[in-house]
Order: structure tokens, then C-alpha cells, then sequence
């Protein structure tokens, strides 16, 4: 990999650890990243590939209350690294993913360093605030930012200079059994993100809704566009006949069971 | 009240928007959004206040505790301009009032927030882009990046400007009943591409081969009577019409997976996810579950039964 490749992949690094907390631009999330690693040097498609694999590990990775997800943005960066460095092509992604969740899950550590590290930055806030001085408000703001940054680049310029002919024998030393195996839980581990996201939404509400998204799906001509509007369509309907249905029984008798409402009138 | 002395531009509110971009930035575990919800402010700050007294009192009232979903924060923001404003010009609203709003308002929103952006939005466009990018289509990750920003500035700058415009009336609208409509409504249509979702994209093979059976005469395709070269292709894929017309060999391979597709496609992804919602309400770490997943992938496999 050439020096400039090198430079690249460490700023590309830093947008995703910036992203990774401020959660804007979306730079952190595996489809980005991965392509753009994948970009700067030279294994676009194979990065595009990887991005959107792990983007479907990926997509319920959320910190919300007490669960605490891997970090999407380490999960990217490690993996697509590794993956062009193996020089395996397309071929080692499931490896590259399989490799890089545990590395994931350490950068949660760093995280956590770096939001106690601000709790001292704020305080000195606190004491340019006194002052008056916006000028410090805005420069320790970024500073408090740039240690979000590096807490993906610096990750990422370590592995980069690990000698590319370790990593590869490390990959190639893993026996086929392993990699297919990982492979299969690659295809598995998705259904996590997805368990995350509905314990998250679930009610007796909406559960109906969930089994018609699960039975329509088995019809293959339908993209996931078909399902979406599909998915609108169902929740206006829904939320129509819902306000008709309240205001037409005045609320007085309405139990939600008609059938228990009509017994009660006689 | 009388004419007003000071106003925030559309200038002033574009600049507190665009560092709205900027509000995790000094996420910290004591007060959490503080830092980047004071540097937001401090444009319009910086126009409503000159002396120092003025100045070092605003900045304190906006170093307080916050913390809501980064995109909600707009129309918060816009509410605190409004005040700041009307402060400003001499009405009587004290950090009280101030503090009170931007409180009152970061829970409910916060429990918008999460539901319709990390839950449905992100998973949705996400699953979209992923789809196309996973066999190599560049048009992937544009649609995401694109289709997921135009969206979010849009909502950062009519959500703050309605903000800003409604003014401290805004806690009306918001315990009014549309907002729990979006909710609710993205709530629906997340859960039903949930369910879409996990019958495409998890996959779950058993290999185990519960049958060999015969195909009768005819029923397969006769090897021994293929013309050679393209004609023969031809010929064979016009028997075989998609796996719709006949079998390719005289043996037919039924798996434990062909039986289990033939209950409803997907069982297998479904169970599996139940199973991971389980723990994860045991407390279960998901990052346990994601290891413990990738074991079991490996030990199925080397058993054979994937």
C-alpha cells in the first residue's frame, strides 16, 4: 500500500471517529467507510461489498440505555483494512468480519475513555465560561472532538503498520472449516441487530405488522422499495381508521372488542 | 411589547444550525450534550448579548445538563432562540423559564427520536443501500449517504425554524396528538420491514439430508441425449425452465432445510431472532450473543449440520 493509500485511510479513520459520536453525516456506518477505505486504495468493490455486508450485521447498532452495541465505526475501518491487506479480494469477507467484531467490541473501551476525558473538558469550559470567552467554548469543543477522531485513527494506523505479509499469513493459516464456519455465523449474527431493534419498538400494537412484513418477504419479485411502501401504506391505513373508528363510538362503550361490545348491549 | 431592539438573522439561525452538527462532540458522562449544545448557541449568543456580565451568564445557563436525540435537538434549539430573544429585549424570562423548556422538551423528544431515526429510518435506508452494495453496486452506499443527508439537514433547519417561529407555544403542539402519531406510525412501518428483513437477510441452511428419492422416468433430465455444445445448453435449460420443469438428476435430494421451507420460508431466522430478544432482555450482553453466534456457526459446521 503506498504512502498517500496510507495518509487516506487514516483521515477516512478519523471521519468515522468523529461520525461515531456525532452521528450526523453517517461516516461511521460500515457502507460508507468500507467503500471509502475500499476507494482510496484501490479495492473499491471489494469495499463496497464488505460495507454492505457489514451495514446488515450492523443495521440495529445503536447505544440506548444499558445495551451498549459494538462500534460500528471501529467494526468498519478494522475490518476493511484488513480485508485489503489479506489481498484476498472479495473473497476474504467473511473472514474480514469475523476478524474485525472482537476488535469492535474493544473499541468500546475507547469510547468510554474518551467520554470520561471530556468530563475534564467540560470543567475548563466551565471556566472560560466564566470569563466570557466563546473563543475557548469553540476550541475545547474541538478538541474534545479530535480525541473522538483519533480514537479511530490512531486503531487504524496500527494495524496499517502491521507488515501486510503478517496479516496475510494470519489469514491464510486459518483452516477452511473455521472460515466457512465463521461465514455461517456471519449470516446469523444479523438476526442481533434485528432482536435489538424490536425489543426496542415492540408492543401488542404493532406486532401484526410484524408478521405481515415476515410473511410478504417470501414473495421474491417484491424489493425492499415494494416493502417499504407497503409498510407506509399499512401504518396510514391504520392510524385512519383508527381516529374514524374513535370519534364514530364517542368513546362511552368502546373496550376494543366489538363483539364483547354488542353482548354488553343486550 | 415594544419594537425589538435585537433579532436573530436567518444568517444567525443558519450558523447555530450547522454547529448543531457538532453537539455530541463533547459527550461526556456528567452532563452529557452540554459542551456542544453551549458552542450551538453561541452565535446567537455572541448577537444578543455585548457585555461581559451578559455573556459569561448566557454561556453558564448553556453549560446546564443535556442530553436528547442529536436530530431533536433542532427544534429545541429553536424554542431557546426564541427566549434568548425575547430576553434579550427585556422581557421577563429567567434562566428558570429557559432551562425549564429545554428540559421539558429533550425527554418527550429524545423518545421520538430514537424510535424513528435509529430504529426505522437508519435500519430501513440502510437495509436499502446494503442490499444493492452487496453485490458490488456502488449505487449502495450513494443512495444511503444522499437519501439519509438531504433528509436529516432538511429536518435540522424546518424543524429548529418551526421551533424558533412557535416559540415557547411549541410544548402545546408537542402534547398534542400528531406527535405520537409519527412515533407510533414509524413504530408500524419499522416493525413490518423488521419482519421483511429478517426473512431476507438472516440466513440460517441446515445441510443434513433427511431423504434420497427416486425421480420416475421422464421426470429427469436424460444426460445421454443432450446434443453437444450451445444447442445441448439450450436444450437443457429449456427442460430444466428454472428448476420448474425436470429435475437435474435421477436422485432427488431432499435437505432439512427444503422441509422447513416448506412450513413458511425463514422459520429458522425468525426463532433465532426470538431467541437473541430473549436474552438480550436476560441482560445477555449483545456482544456475548454476536460471539456466542459466531461459535455456534463454527461447531455447526464442523458437525455438519450447516
Amino acid at each position: 500500500m503506498s504512502a498517500i493509500s496510507m495518509i487516506l485511510v487514516v483521515i477516512v479513520a478519523f471521519f468515522a471517529g468523529l461520525e461515531g459520536i456525532l452521528d450526523q453525516f453517517q461516516f461511521h456506518q460500515p457502507l460508507i467507510a468500507c467503500t471509502l477505505i475500499g476507494l482510496v486504495t484501490g479495492n473499491l468493490t471489494a469495499g463496497i461489498m464488505l460495507g454492505g455486508s457489514l451495514q446488515m450485521i450492523a443495521l440495529g447498532w445503536a447505544n440506548i440505555g444499558a445495551a451498549v452495541a459494538p462500534d460500528a465505526a471501529l467494526a468498519a475501518v478494522a475490518s476493511a483494512i484488513i480485508l485489503v491487506k489479506g489481498g484476498q479480494g472479495t473473497a476474504g469477507i467473511s473472514t474480514a468480519i469475523a476478524v474485525a467484531i472482537p476488535l469492535a467490541v474493544a473499541g468500546l473501551f475507547l469510547t468510554m475513555i474518551v467520554r470520561t476525558i471530556s468530563v475534564a473538558i467540560i470543567h475548563i469550559m466551565d471556566k472560560e465560561a466564566e470569563k466570557g470567552n466563546f473563543r475557548g467554548i469553540e476550541v475545547w469543543q474541538f478538541i474534545a472532538l479530535l480525541l473522538q477522531g483519533l480514537r479511530i485513527a490512531l486503531p487504524a494506523a496500527f494495524l496499517l503498520v502491521i507488515p501486510t505479509s503478517a496479516v496475510r499469513s494470519f489469514l491464510e493459516s486459518m483452516p477452511a472449516w473455521l472460515t466457512d464456519g465463521m461465514a455461517i455465523g456471519g449470516g446469523m449474527v444479523v438476526a442481533v441487530g434485528y432482536a435489538m431493534v424490536i425489543n426496542m419498538m415492540a408492543s401488542r400494537e404493532v406486532w401484526p405488522f410484524f408478521i405481515i412484513g415476515f410473511v410478504i418477504a417470501a414473495v421474491s419479485q417484491l424489493t425492499l422499495i415494494a416493502i417499504g411502501a407497503l409498510g407506509i401504506a399499512f401504518a396510514l391505513i391504520y392510524l385512519e381508521l383508527e381516529s374514524k373508528g374513535g370519534s364514530g363510538n364517542g368513546g362511552s362503550s368502546n373496550t376494543g372488542d366489538p363483539l364483547g361490545d354488542i353482548l354488553d348491549d343486550y | 411589547m415594544a419594537e425589538k431592539k435585537v433579532t436573530l438573522s436567518k444568517k444567525d439561525r443558519m450558523a447555530v444550525c450547522w454547529r448543531s452538527t457538532f453537539l455530541q462532540g463533547s459527550w461526556n458522562y456528567e452532563r452529557m450534550q452540554n459542551g456542544g449544545w453551549a458552542y450551538s448557541m453561541i452565535p446567537a449568543l455572541k448577537k444578543l448579548y455585548t457585555t461581559k456580565e451578559d455573556r459569561a451568564a448566557a454561556l453558564k445557563r448553556h453549560l446546564e445538563f443535556f442530553n436528547t436525540h442529536p436530530y431533536l435537538a433542532a427544534p429545541i434549539l429553536g424554542v431557546t432562540l426564541a427566549l434568548e430573544e425575547d430576553r434579550a429585549n427585556g422581557a421577563p424570562v429567567d434562566d428558570v423559564a429557559i432551562n425549564g423548556v429545554k428540559v421539558g422538551m429533550m425527554g418527550p423528544l429524545a423518545g421520538v427520536g430514537d424510535p424513528v431515526f435509529w430504529f426505522t429510518a437508519r435500519p430501513i435506508i440502510g437495509a436499502l443501500g446494503a442490499s444493492l452494495a452487496i453485490s458490488g453496486n456502488i449505487v449502495g452506499p450513494i443512495l444511503f449517504f444522499v437519501l439519509w443527508n438531504v433528509l436529516r439537514i432538511a429536518f435540522l433547519w424546518y424543524t429548529q425554524e418551526f421551533g424558533y417561529r412557535a416559540g415557547s407555544k411549541i410544548t402545546d403542539d408537542l402534547s398534542g396528538g400528531l406527535l405520537q402519531k409519527v412515533t407510533r406510525g414509524a413504530a408500524m412501518m419499522g416493525m413490518f420491514v423488521l419482519g421483511a428483513l429478517i426473512e431476507r437477510w438472516v440466513s440460517i441452511k441446515f445441510t443434513p439430508v433427511v431423504s434420497k428419492t427416486p425421480v420416475q422416468k421422464g421426470g429427469y433430465i436424460d444426460w445421454d441425449h443432450i446434443p453437444s455444445g450451445a444447442k445441448g445448453i439450450k436444450e437443457v435449460l429449456t427442460q430444466w425452465n428454472m428448476g420448474k420443469g425436470m429435475s437435474l438428476d435421477k436422485i432427488k435430494v431432499t435437505t432439512l432445510q427444503d422441509n422447513l421451507d416448506q412450513l413458511i420460508p425463514g422459520l429458522a431466522a425468525l426463532l433465532l431472532t426470538f431467541l437473541c430478544m430473549w436474552l438480550l432482555k436476560k441482560k445477555v450482553s449483545p456482544i456475548v450473543i454476536i460471539l456466542g453466534i459466531f461459535i455456534v456457526g463454527i461447531i455447526a459446521h464442523v458437525i455438519g449440520l450447516m
